[in-house]
């Protein structure tokens, strides 16, 4: 079907309900062509693959109609950083419309193995944790990792995580936290649940040595967002409706959620609702007018002189890299600001947008050669600069930007628990 | 989240503002809806190209006099002008992209080649421009790219040709593209420039085919990361003048100025916070308590010590004029002075003629605090800078750069030198 055949069919099917939501949609009538966001897009300025976010949003999205074939698979090349959203100037939601409309390419494409098993963290961690030390050799072992990207199309050189053969949650359920005037509900994300346990075991440290009372609610699974970003939205609502259903007492009691995973909480936040189409959704309502990133909710304590915290001088030099979902929160980089406390703590501030691997699009095998040159830049900062930990609030730019550099990569929830006394190294996970 | 200083917009004016307070040593956050007129201007600092008869100025500092003594101007005066201009020229030389630098200053214009061959008075421009100031006369070669969408050389030599004095132009297009890119931007060429490969195969393909005593013209791309490096680099392999003429956006060359006034604005501890909008503030009494923010599907409070407006005129959306015919401030709903009354004629069909709403926008004190319904100053923690003010034209007069810098540069001025005696906190805040 032709452009004009299209269009005319869009006319005549105006009565049906908007295939994206008026709500993102409607934006793209906003958009004046002015190009801004092509001109910070990390992935379109290191390749030809990908024309730019307003060449396959605003204006491609004028094509795409119902059950109309999309007019560009170029598409599939979004990293979906969100960075066009960011610095439109007219409020166009670029990437919310080019992630549903990639969502209804890959719908109609169907998705692949690797995709549906890579935007399941759950899936991973409970088939590795109990066998760590096997999956994690298998991981590191180079002809195995040939075999999985020729089998699975996971690049071999990409940084994937190990295993950390316990749970956060399992610690959680031993862990007393000890009556205290503030409560707050720590959502832990996958991350720190299969991979990284420590940070969550410091986050809920550092936030009770703080004067709060932490409640890990029970039964959090993954909030949906790989396979949102992965385009199986019935998937990812199904993981964030019960992500919310978990979360929400919480909220309704008046107790403010705070998240390490900057992704996830800002999938809580506002993403969910606005891409997946559940703004009435009233779990996720109630949880997204109460989640905060773990760096923000400290600043706002600090703001307000409740951020009783002793800490000591280190002597150390760390890079900051703010990841593009965490200036997507549109908070600033309160992680900077929590760090300029600490005595002695020399940060060198990055002057890079993004590290390239947006979640899981860096370890695709098609995709992993562009997003080690969308970090190409940030990558020579932080080895340029000889730090001690390059610090980062997200998971997976955390080990995309280890693998890419050979520098130790954590949350700045782990300098500022090592530098009030509560832990002694950086370097180890704990 | 309590700064020292919010300001609010991400324009020349706002970022010119914050290097300037944050250089000061005052902790700044620059809250904006997004990235705007940088990138959409000539990256020219053009002070007063016509005067209030709409003819060209040749010297804009003494032209000043001549304005309405309500115009923006007014406020800063020719001397505080001439130091905004040379203060930005300080900074983009002493800036990431160095030695890349802005030439001439706001005494004298010169008259630099547009995107569509006419030819436009500026007064402080890249050294990668200056070449193009054709007064006197000069044969030039404009060389373009076939698959550059943004500049069509034949037309500029052909319009140059025709319009300017003693001026003989002639266009060659080159079939080059970086990457191979079906469909290269301005920003995709300049990328191509900063790759030596890239920029060795323009020359080659450029060298044997200009006469000896031509001048090059190319479109605004000569790099985004090193213009100064790719600028010198062209001249010298080409053995004369080289310069480049402003595209359609998005404009490289105010990408470059984007780019290193954040980067400044970081190196001072700075911040540029986006995807943020200003919806209206507390206050209490004559002060500005806070500013509600709205980001995504949230509200955010920011308490500042003090608030630089600067948000731009109708184009940025600064200003409105919604559909029930009422003008507004957007941020802050300050009371917007020049609106015709209800009834009266706001258009005319003559588009680039004077138009009844030109002059719309927030009226100031002379210490550039916003004036309320009776006139008095409304706000005292509160300034106001760049094209929300009212007062200028400056799509005609070709001053919207000058108003931005000098009103900006000023307002930041204004709170690190005693405009009150909380100007003692931000001049001892240091991180």
């Amino acid at each position: 079907m032709g452009i004009t055949d299209a269009i005319r069919r869009s006319h005549h099917e105006h009565e049906a309900p908007d295939v994206l939501g008026d709500l993102m949609r409607g934006t793209l009538d906003h958009c004046v062509k002015c190009t801004i966001c092509e001109t910070f897009c990390p992935v379109s300025n290191v390749t030809p693959l990908f024309p730019g976010p307003k060449t396959v949003g605003p204006q491609a999205e004028r094509f795409r109609v119902r059950g109309e074939e999309s007019a560009d698979h170029s598409l599939d090349y979004c990293s979906g950083c969100g960075v066009c959203t960011q610095v439109c100037p007219q409020g166009v939601h670029i990437a919310e419309i080019n992630t549903q409309a990639r969502a209804k390419l890959k719908e109609r494409d169907g998705f692949s193995l690797r995709d549906r098993i890579i935007a399941r963290p759950p899936l991973l961690g409970r088939v590795g944790t109990p066998a760590a030390a096997l999956a994690n050799k298998t991981l590191a072992n180079g002809p195995l990792r040939l075999l999985g990207e020729k089998v699975l199309g996971v690049h071999h050189k990409a940084a994937v995580p190990k295993f950390a053969g316990r749970t956060f949650q399992g610690w959680a359920k031993r862990h007393q936290s000890p009556p205290a005037p503030r409560r707050v509900a720590y959502f832990h994300g996958c991350g720190a649940n299969w991979y990284e346990p420590a940070v969550g075991e410091k986050t809920v440290g550092l936030l009770e040595a703080i004067g709060c009372q932490v409640d890990v609610p029970r039964g959090q699974a993954c909030c949906g967002l790989p396979l949102q970003s992965n385009g199986q939205f019935e998937a990812a609502r199904k993981y964030v409706r019960a992500m919310g259903k978990t979360l929400a007492p919480a909220a309704r009691a008046g107790v403010d959620i705070v998240g390490t995973s900057t992704s996830c909480t800002l999938m809580l936040k506002r993403e969910a609702r606005e891409i997946l189409d559940l703004m009435e959704d009233a779990d996720l309502k109630v949880v997204s007018e109460h989640m905060y990133d773990i760096c923000e909710y400290l600043v706002m304590l600090h703001d307000n002189g409740g951020l009783a915290l002793e800490l000591q001088p280190l002597p150390m030099t760390v890079t900051y890299h703010a990841p593009c979902q965490q200036q997507g929160h549109g908070v600033g980089k309160p992680a900077l600001e929590l760090m300029a406390l600490i005595p002695e703590l020399r940060v060198i501030e990055n002057e890079a947008t993004c590290c390239g691997v947006a979640g899981t699009y860096g370890i695709k095998r098609e995709k992993y050669d562009i997003a080690m040159k969308v970090g190409s830049g940030l990558f020579a900062q932080i080895q340029d600069a000889r730090p001690d930990v390059a610090v980062c609030d997200s998971e997976t730019c955390r080990w995309h930007i280890e693998g890419a550099t050979g520098v130790r990569s954590v949350h700045p929830i782990e300098v500022l628990h090592h530098a009030a006394g509560l832990s002694g190294d950086l370097q180890r996970e704990a | 989240m309590k700064p020292d200083v919010v300001v609010v917009g991400a324009g020349l004016a706002g970022l010119s503002a914050a290097v300037r307070l944050a250089e000061a040593g005052a902790s700044v956050r620059v809250l904006a809806k997004g990235v705007g007129s940088t990138h959409l201007s000539a990256g020219t600092i053009d002070v007063l190209g016509y005067d209030a008869d709409d003819r060209r100025v040749e010297r804009p500092l003494e032209a000043l006099a001549g304005l309405p003594a309500e115009h923006p101007y007014g406020l800063v005066g020719a001397a505080g002008v001439s130091t905004a201009v040379e203060w930005f020229k300080g900074r983009i030389a002493d800036g990431p992209r160095a030695p890349y630098a802005y030439v001439g200053d706001a005494d004298q214009n010169i008259l630099l080649p547009t995107a569509v061959g006419a030819v436009a008075p500026s007064a402080a421009v890249p050294e990668t421009m200056a070449g193009g100031d054709l007064r006197g006369g000069a044969r030039v070669c404009v060389v373009g790219f076939r698959a550059l969408k943004d500049f069509y050389p034949a037309l500029v030599a052909d319009n140059l040709s025709r319009g300017a004095d003693g001026v003989e132009a002639r266009s060659v297009e080159l079939d080059l593209r970086p990457e191979g890119r079906a469909d290269p931007s301005a920003l995709a060429y300049a990328r191509g420039f900063d790759d030596d490969a890239f920029r060795a195969e323009v020359v080659a393909q450029v060298v044997a085919r200009l006469a000896p005593d031509e001048r090059v013209a190319f479109p605004a791309v000569l790099g985004l990361v090193s213009p100064h490096e790719v600028w010198s680099y062209m001249e010298h392999r080409l053995s004369r003048p080289v310069f480049e003429i402003p595209t359609l956006p998005p404009s490289v060359p105010g990408m470059r100025v984007y780019a290193t006034l954040g980067q400044l604005l970081v190196r001072a501890g700075g911040r540029v916070v986006l995807n943020t909008i200003i919806t209206g503030a507390e206050r209490s009494g004559d002060r500005v308590r806070s500013l509600r923010a709205r980001v995504g599907l949230r509200e955010l409070t920011w308490e500042p010590q003090w608030v630089v407006l600067a948000t731009g005129g109708f184009s940025a959306g600064g200003l409105e004029l919604d559909s029930h015919w009422v003008t507004r401030e957007v941020a802050l709903g300050l009371p917007v002075e020049g609106a015709p009354p209800p009834g009266e004629e706001r258009f005319r069909a003559a588009y680039f003629g004077g138009q009844p709403m030109d002059r719309v926008g927030v009226r100031t004190d002379h210490d550039q605090r916003p004036l309320g319904e009776d006139g008095g100053r409304m706000l005292e923690n509160v300034l106001v800078a760049g094209a929300t003010l009212a007062g200028a034209a400056p799509w005609r007069e070709k001053s919207g750069d000058g108003i931005a810098l000098a009103t900006g540069f000023r307002a930041a001025g204004l709170i690190g030198g005693g405009a009150t005696d909380r100007a003692d906190d931000v001049a001892t805040t240091r991180a």
